[in-house]
């Protein structure tokens, strides 16, 4: 059944329902407003819980037969057990064992550790993943082996999504570190703390059950609380919810490579001639070796210079605790920490404060933290010539990441991506990027080993920039020079069916990836 | 004679190299399994290239079998002409282009800080290693290369020099010893190579036979470009020959002290302090500058060290030696700044030269800046590093019209 299809305002040709269910095909930045009120879940009565606020039940199975799954519902998981999350793979287990069919899957990310559920894709428990997916999940959906149509969201848009209601969860499993029997829970403390569990936030107020689930049960109150109890209907105790040292790594290290930390150093000192680092400076880096890098060349510029951050939005890392305890940044405000000295951090330093995404990325809401970031680093597979991103899909057609928060990250002031120019023979910078993810107006400088493009349309920056001793180039002249050197590389061929949707902040669909043609 | 051949490296840690296994054939035309990396995108044209490459040798019967790691064309065409080469013996070159940029020349005395060694069977390491803006780029067939793979390096190495862009660092090879080093140096000489770097050297003999094989080389294919000299001294008896090494020739440009085989020649621990080679070191040193050619140290083993690397540096600078090998990228800037004149140096000359300048105007040989005499050679030596502070940029050729507000 072939379903009807238009040209977006991106020039994507999307379909205008996925799933079933009709879909509004991207019109523009900040173009789609949406009226009508928020989705919100049943009327509940506290006379049908128990009066003692002891919601502790035997295992996960009765909690799951006690919200009433069934065929086809949601089941949303967030995921800050990373990849030793124990929890998720067990639900759709207990799921096929009760026979239950055709579920909708909502993470808000998943890991490789989360690859046993395709078992559950092939035998029909699950219909569809709404949500990231990377490594064999990837490769399955791209190959169109899932039965439903992916749709992948940014960390901003779902919990837009959730909150319009555009997805109505119905069931949502929120593991954490320590709880109490009420609900109430949070990221730190027991076996497998993870700092903060600042996903699960809008899962928590908007889902029709709730249930925790954790392996350090405490007296009430559980304080501070990150998930508060009123929205729980079940706690469950478990021996384990994750594998402590894949849930936040021992530590993260800056790259090694000499390519990779060239990037780093010409990024700060772009940073440092553009003026656009200096004191009082807002900023967000991600954990990837050559951010991590950047942030400590941006660190020892702050010191040199006596200025200081006003505050850095995390997934925070030991760099940035580092700039936080020695001065160089008033605050941390955080969704996700990614190393031990970073959940240490949070448990004893009251100017690292979790800061929950609902609250920081959602585009339907009266303010955006992004847009208050001066600096802004992110990555991208592929970056076209009208500086146009990719995230989701490599050059050869796979799915293999996810959005996470690189799409509401784009409004941030100054949106920065340094890339090497090619990674193994394969061009980063493309005529036109193989998935749509992030309009090119949105991003404002690449920063490559071989040099430095501004965009056009940021005249304040080229003007400022110019003889500044920079490496300055346009990107296609950088295109032209990675082709010289690795050829032009062909296209993967794609087939009809559409199998993930990619849909922007607002929750307008921006492009859809298509089935690979496998048989070359 | 063997029909089946295999050149490169594959594994899990390789990237962006290729290996290759050719078995030539009586019949069956041209068969290419190819398992890549990049196949969607470059699955294609890598096959296209092997057949070019098959075409060429009048191969039209093989089976081939690829396992690609992301290798560039010039990297895969040298993979399959060293396989082809091991079976048939062919001399036959395929040649990628030429870059026209790669076609520079250099001078004996340019600046020769840092050279960067790179192993020349890994391509990987070649690709960038002219964005890190080392003076030199070493490309290495003598002791980063495992003697069954020298053959296939130096087809590498050729290959890389006609198609990477070092973006103006000097183009070096370091050559094997006896007749492995004059295999090297027929595969190399003809592509622009500015330096050979001759290893264990321990006499001028040795200099004037590689020099011979140059010209030959040379006036065979019609070179005119020139190829300096740069032997390392690397034993007892290449320390007590230095000088003669050092005038052998004026394409003898620099003299290289290498001090992992040095201490092991002379039965001694090579220590950080370096006391065992002090020596040795200034005797080098000496030698060089009284050929008036550039001394050069040895590399600092451990990359991981940096404050270890600058202390060294700041210590040769100070034996007199003007620039140090490296062994990784992040060593190079750490390296730059330690033999370039540092502020108060450059301040001092400064003063110097022009106090210096004022007194001759009134009739005076002599000057006192402070306490200090200055006479001619104290200026002669504030003119030198002046001048090298205007090579390095960090100085502007007309800083006397604004010195004193630097």
């Amino acid at each position: 059944m072939a379903v009807k299809t238009v040209i977006n305002a991106a020039g994507r040709r999307v379909p205008v329902q996925i799933n079933g269910q009709p879909v509004v095909p991207f019109m523009g930045v900040g173009k789609h407003r949406p009226s009508g009120r928020k989705y919100s879940p049943p009327i509940t009565s506290c006379s049908d819980f128990p009066s003692d606020g002891n919601k502790v039940v035997g295992s996960l199975e009765e909690a799951l037969r006690k919200c009433g799954l069934r065929n086809g519902m949601t089941i949303s998981t967030h995921h800050h057990l990373r990849d030793g999350d124990l929890i998720s793979n067990r639900i759709f287990e207990l799921a096929s064992t009760m026979g239950v069919k055709d579920l909708v899957w909502f993470p808000s990310a998943s890991f490789p550790c989360n690859d046993p559920v395709i078992r559950y894709l092939e035998d029909g428990t699950i219909n569809r993943i709404e949500g990231s997916m990377n490594g064999p999940l990837g490769r399955f959906v791209s190959e169109g082996r899932m039965k439903g149509t992916a749709v992948l969201r940014s960390h901003g848009g779902r919990v837009q999504a959730i909150q319009d209601g555009e997805v109505k969860i119905d069931i949502a499993v929120l593991v954490a570190p320590t709880a109490d029997p009420f609900g109430n829970a949070k990221g730190t403390g027991g076996q497998s703390s993870c700092g903060v569990i600042g996903y699960g936030k809008a899962d928590s107020m908007f889902a029709t059950k709730v249930i925790v689930v954790t392996d350090n049960l405490v007296d009430f109150p559980c304080y501070p609380m990150e998930i508060e109890g009123i929205y729980v209907d079940c706690v469950v105790v478990v021996d384990k919810i994750g594998i402590p040292e894949k849930i936040v790594s021992g530590t993260t290290e800056i790259t090694k490579s000499p390519d990779r930390i060239l990037i780093a150093e010409l990024t700060a000192s772009f940073l440092e001639k553009s003026g656009i680092l200096k004191d009082g400076v807002t900023m967000q880096a991600g954990a990837g070796g050559t951010s991590l890098a950047i942030a400590v060349f941006v660190h020892e510029i702050l010191k040199s210079k006596g200025w200081k951050s006003k505050f850095g939005f995390g997934g925070s890392t030991k760099y940035m605790v580092k700039m936080l305890e020695e001065g160089q940044m008033g605050y941390i405000l955080d969704a996700q920490a990614f190393d031990l000295d970073a959940v240490k951090s949070v448990e004893n330093n009251p100017n690292h404060i979790p800061y929950p995404v609902y609250n920081a990325y959602n585009y339907h809401s009266k303010g955006n933290l992004t847009s208050m970031m001066d600096i802004m680093i992110l990555g991208a597979t592929e970056v076209d010539l009208n500086f146009n991103g990719n995230v989701v899909t490599h050059s050869d057609g796979y799915l293999l990441h996810g959005i996470g928060g690189w799409q509401n990250c784009l409004h941030a002031r100054n949106v920065i991506l340094p890339l090497p120019l090619f990674r193994d023979r394969i061009p980063v910078i493309v005529d036109e990027v193989t998935t749509l993810c992030g309009p090119g107006d949105l991003i404002d400088v690449v920063i490559t080993e071989r040099g430095i493009a501004i965009n056009p349309l940021r005249k304040d920056l080229v003007k400022k920039l110019k003889g500044s001793g920079l490496p300055l180039r346009s990107l296609s002249e950088l295109k032209d020079e990675a082709e010289r050197i690795c050829g032009k590389p062909q296209k993967p061929h794609f087939e009809d069916k559409i199998v993930a949707a990619i849909k922007w902040v607002d929750g307008t669909v921006i492009d859809v990836v298509r089935k690979l043609r496998t048989s070359l | 004679m063997s029909k089946i051949a295999t050149a490169g490296n594959a594994g899990p840690k390789v990237r962006s190299d290729c290996e290759i296994t050719i078995e030539i054939r009586q019949k069956g035309g041209i068969a290419i399994n190819l398992k890549s990396k990049v196949k969607t995108l470059f699955g294609e044209s890598i096959k296209s290239l092997c057949r070019e490459v098959l075409d060429f040798y009048r191969i039209r019967n093989a089976v081939l079998s690829i396992d690609d790691s992301g290798a560039l064309p010039f990297v895969i065409t040298a993979r399959l002409e060293a396989a082809i080469r091991k079976i048939t013996g062919t001399e036959m070159e395929f040649l990628p282009e030429m870059l026209k940029e790669n076609l520079y020349a250099t001078t004996p005395d340019r600046k020769r800080f840092s050279r960067l060694y790179l192993p020349g069977n890994n391509p990987g390491l070649m690709i960038n290693a002219g964005l890190h803006s080392a003076h030199g780029i070493i490309l290495d067939l003598e002791d980063s290369v495992a003697p069954g793979k020298k053959d296939e390096a130096r087809i590498l190495v050729r290959n890389a020099l006609r198609q990477i862009d070092f973006r103006g660092a000097e183009r070096m090879v370091r050559i094997n010893q006896g007749q492995t080093g004059l295999k090297d140096l027929q595969c190399v000489v003809p592509h622009n190579v500015n330096l050979i770097l001759i290893p264990k050297c321990e006499t001028a003999g040795q200099i004037s036979q590689t020099l011979e094989w140059i010209n030959e080389i040379r006036s065979g294919k019609k070179i005119r470009n020139r190829i300096f000299l740069m032997p390392i001294i690397e034993s007892a008896m290449g320390i007590e020959n230095c000088f003669e090494i050092a005038r052998a020739s004026a394409d003898v440009v620099a003299l290289v002290i290498g001090l992992e085989d040095f201490t092991a020649d002379m039965g001694v621990q090579r220590t950080p302090e370096g006391t065992e080679s002090l020596f040795a070191r200034s005797r080098l040193v000496i030698a060089a500058k009284a050929a008036g050619i550039q001394p050069i140290d040895s590399v600092f083993s451990d990359v991981g060290d940096l404050d270890g690397l600058k202390q060294n540096v700041l210590k040769s600078k100070a034996l007199g030696f003007e620039g140090m090998g490296c062994i990784h990228p992040r060593q190079i800037k750490v390296i730059h700044a330690g033999y370039s004149p540092d502020d108060t140096e450059i301040d001092k000359s400064m003063k110097i030269v022009l106090a210096f300048e004022e007194a001759s105007k009134n009739g005076l040989g002599v000057v006192a800046l402070g306490t200090k005499m200055i006479d001619a050679p104290v200026v002669a030596r504030a003119k030198r590093t002046i001048e090298m502070a205007v090579r390095l940029g960090l100085v502007n050729s007309r800083w006397r019209e604004t010195a004193g507000n630097r």
